[in-house]
């Protein structure tokens, strides 16, 4: 009996090969969940991996949330969960700055990068442009376990003796070049810079792939400029990345020549312990420099993508089409430019010549009108919009919010003069969480929230999305508010405790009211966990287009095909916005949807290269004309 | 007709595979002109400059690596002309000659170290961005080899012609890179050598 099945299942994949002309039909446990080379899965591996970073993430930034409000306390529990890191319950000093510098390395690489770019590249690149997969599905899936293997690393570094890698996120020499600098300098270290060299090898692997599919791989009809902002935004974001990480990879390869053998690009003359080391004439300028020219487009890699998510999400939610498309896309490529010319501003104290600092200011302070660009185009959008207020679309407001609220005070931040009193304070802090922190991760639960259905073929419960929302929205701003008075107030950052200053004593009763907010804000995301999950298994079956939206990966069927299409691929005829044009039956036309179909909305300008289109438009418009006259 | 729509989108996803090698030419092409800046950042400080004559053995490795983009060229050109015996003749000549590079940027090394006394740990740390620098076009040079080893057995096996040409093709468009990304260092270091 068995035998005659096998031998059953055998001939049926035989005529599955002869018949259909992309199918994986032998799909085993392995290569569908494990090694997967469908775009679809790789995307869901990258979410859930990204997700299960940001709880980690989040974790430590309250465990150091808990010690900067109450430094004097001791909590045995501490001691209990994290043994000798917290010996008599009190965090140690050591731990406090490895728990800083992970929280801030995941947070910036393995989730706003990674687990953004990766998971909402992935999924949506080859549905918006109409592509059965990437360009190279195996690079695609290297990149996915490149990402896990270094996200498995770094992680490790917690279960070694000395701990994590405590120099910082940005590990500027000396303290990343000595190990004997401090604990955190030495195997922690080591284990930070192999994730990170994992952590690239990932991200080039992908974006290599994410330009290549996009210029290549577009279905019929899909010009540039009908491509969806999502689209545009994930592109330039992987322009970005396969320009800036290489410079990274520079700086780290030198940084390793100096902690292991023995050269001195980095270090200069130096006493370590009492001991003259033996290191000369390096300059740790040129490891700032090196970083901060991958650091800086690193931002927008990271932010990018989000905005171009909630451009997507606003224009469905309001029921228009975005406002101002190609200025959306120019800001983009304005945005992509000037980052590689605005690094100095983090270095505007380092002794550079103020003539210098004056350059990278103007530069820097420029990159305010892409922005301000966008966000009044996001605001336009939503201008007597028709708008449902979806959990994604709350989320993608909030993005907004923020963009704005952190932004402003990146006007102060890229002024050079400003830069002395505020460099390495509070307001640093409440600028980048803001801006990009905040708003990155709004984008990308507002993603999740949009692209639940399609990833897995089921709905979110609402209304825990809204609890989520409002709590998170509160919750960020009660946390992150408050530190720019700190900053103001000269409170540096990453300082073990406030108690020891007399001039910062004052600010305990702050820092204890912003770990409460952190700490409800970290208890909203229980909610987002429960629904994630819960929804995966048990959600509402979601329809194929459940938000009514006009881009291509609500063509496809809900059940994935590896292929993505069980036809032909669709064509594309229009741009990605016709939201309530007038004259449609409908307040939304799908880019599949041809023009003659829709003879009662089209405009004239639908028609710019196609004169027999514009000639059938006006005698159809004659035609009309006449039939309302005898109306 | 399904055979035909297959190829089709074979060749189109070949295309693709091509593109993102040139992709990551220009991500190479970041990472050594951060090298770059990185040095002349560096030996812009007091008494930093380089100093030091830079040893033949770095100029017979240049005439080897364009010696090796010749042979690299003809086994192109036979691989198209689909004369399988060349292809694997030049592509062989292609591997020793970027073996020989290799040898010889070694030997590069061991010059400087042993006879010029210019060691790695130098606290001129211009100095020790000679060896970090063809360190890492090596490393480029060990991936181009294992591309090329792999076009040599795609063509031993005789894999179906497009392949063929695209295994090819992948290992040119790397190697040729290679070639004029080492000129261009070698050239760089040059200019910079007092």
């Amino acid at each position: 009996m068995s035998t005659i099945s096998v031998q059953d299942h055998g001939v049926h994949h035989h005529d599955g090969h002869g018949h259909d002309d992309h199918g994986h039909h032998h799909d085993t446990f392995l290569t569908k969940y494990i090694f997967s080379q469908d775009h679809k899965m790789i995307a869901k591996q990258f979410l859930i991996t990204g997700i299960t970073m940001a709880v980690i993430a989040m974790i430590l930034s309250i465990l150091f949330r808990i010690q900067l409000a109450y430094p004097d306390k001791a909590f045995p529990l501490m001691e209990t969960l994290l043994g000798r890191f917290a010996p008599n319950g009190r965090l140690d000093p050591g731990f406090f700055l490895s728990l800083v510098t992970i929280h801030g390395t995941i947070m910036v690489f393995f989730v706003l990068t990674a687990g953004l770019s990766g998971t909402f590249s992935n999924l949506l690149i080859p549905l918006q442009v109409g592509a059965r997969d990437m360009a190279s599905p195996f690079m695609n899936m290297l990149s996915y376990w490149f990402f896990f293997l270094a996200s498995v690393i770094m992680l490790a570094s917690f279960f070694i003796e000395k701990g994590p890698a405590s120099g910082g996120w940005t590990i500027y020499p000396p303290l990343s070049a000595l190990p004997k600098a401090m604990k955190g300098s030495d195997l922690g270290m080591t284990l930070w810079l192999i994730s990170m060299v994992f952590f690239i090898a990932s991200s080039l692997l992908g974006g290599i792939n994410y330009v290549s599919t996009i210029l290549n791989m577009r279905t019929k009809g899909m010009d540039l400029w009908k491509m969806p902002l999502t689209i545009w935004a994930f592109f330039l974001t992987a322009i970005l990345g396969v320009l800036a990480f290489p410079v990274l990879v520079a700086g780290v390869v030198l940084l390793i020549f100096d902690r292991s053998f023995g050269t001195s690009f980095y270090l200069s003359e130096i006493v370590l312990n009492g001991k003259v080391m033996p290191f000369e004439g390096g300059s740790p300028i040129l490891f700032q420099h090196l970083f901060w020219f991958l650091g800086h487009p690193e931002v927008y890699i990271v932010i990018m993508p989000a905005l171009g998510i909630s451009s997507e999400i606003i224009a469905t939610n309001s029921r228009k089409p975005i406002f101002g498309y190609h200025a959306m896309v120019y800001s983009l490529i304005g945005i992509t430019v000037l980052s590689f010319i605005v690094w100095g501003h983090h270095m505007f104290v380092t002794g550079m010549n103020p003539f210098l600092g004056g350059v990278f200011m103007i530069t820097t302070l420029i990159i305010a009108v892409p922005s301000a660009v966008k966000t009044f185009n996001y605001l336009a959008t939503l201008w007597r919009g028709n708008i449902r207020f979806t959990p994604a679309m709350l989320f993608a407001i909030g993005l907004v919010s923020f963009f704005i609220s952190g932004g402003l005070t990146g006007i102060f931040l890229g002024n050079a003069a400003l830069d002395i009193n505020l460099h390495d304070t509070y307001f640093v802090v409440a600028h980048f969480h803001l801006v990009m922190g905040s708003a990155a991760i709004f984008g990308m639960l507002a993603g999740v929230y949009h692209w639940f259905p399609r990833m897995f073929g089921k709905m979110m419960d609402d209304r825990l999305g809204y609890l989520h929302f409002w709590l998170t929205f509160i919750g960020a701003y009660l946390v992150f508010f408050p530190m720019h008075f700190m900053g103001l107030d000269g409170v540096p950052r990453r300082y073990y405790a406030f108690t020891e200053f007399e001039s910062m004593s004052r600010w305990l009763s702050v820092n204890t009211f912003i770990t409460w907010a952190a700490i409800m804000s970290a208890l909203a995301q229980v909610a987002f966990l429960f629904n994630f999950i819960y929804s995966i298994f048990f959600g509402k079956k979601a329809p194929m287009n459940p938000w009514n939206s006009n881009t291509m990966e609500w063509t496809a069927p809900v059940e994935h095909l590896h292929g993505n299409w069980p036809g032909e691929i669709p064509t594309v005829y229009r741009w990605p916005y016709d939201y309530s044009k007038p004259g449609a039956e409908e307040d939304f036309i799908p880019q599949t949807v041809p023009l003659s179909e829709t003879m009662s909305s089209n405009q004239e300008h639908d028609f710019e290269d196609n004169e027999i289109g514009l000639e059938a438009h006006k005698q159809w418009i004659a035609a009309n004309r006449k039939n309302e006259e005898v109306k | 007709m399904m055979a035909q729509i297959q190829h089709d989108t074979d060749r189109q996803n070949l295309g693709a595979k091509k593109f993102a090698m040139w992709i990551f030419i220009f991500c190479s092409f970041m990472l050594f002109a951060a090298f770059s800046s990185g040095f002349i950042v560096y030996s812009g400080g007091k008494g930093h400059g380089l100093n030091v004559a830079l040893p033949k053995a770095f100029l017979y490795s240049t005439i080897i690596i364009a010696l090796s983009s010749v042979t690299m060229f003809l086994a192109s050109k036979a691989a198209n002309a689909m004369d399988h015996a060349k292809q694997q003749l030049y592509t062989i000549l292609t591997i020793v000659l970027g073996l020989g590079f290799l040898g010889m940027q070694v030997y590069g090394w061991y010059v400087m170290t042993y006879q010029m006394q210019v060691f790695l740990t130098d606290p001129n740390a211009s100095r020790s961005f000679v060896y970090v620098i063809t360190f890492m076009h090596l490393l480029h040079i060990l991936g181009g080899i294992i591309f090329l080893l792999f076009a040599l057995g795609g063509s031993i096996k005789r894999i179906p012609q497009v392949k063929n040409i695209y295994r090819m093709d992948m290992s040119a468009i790397f190697w040729h890179f290679l070639d004029i990304v080492w000129i261009y260092l070698y050239v760089f270091l040059l200019l910079n050598s007092n």
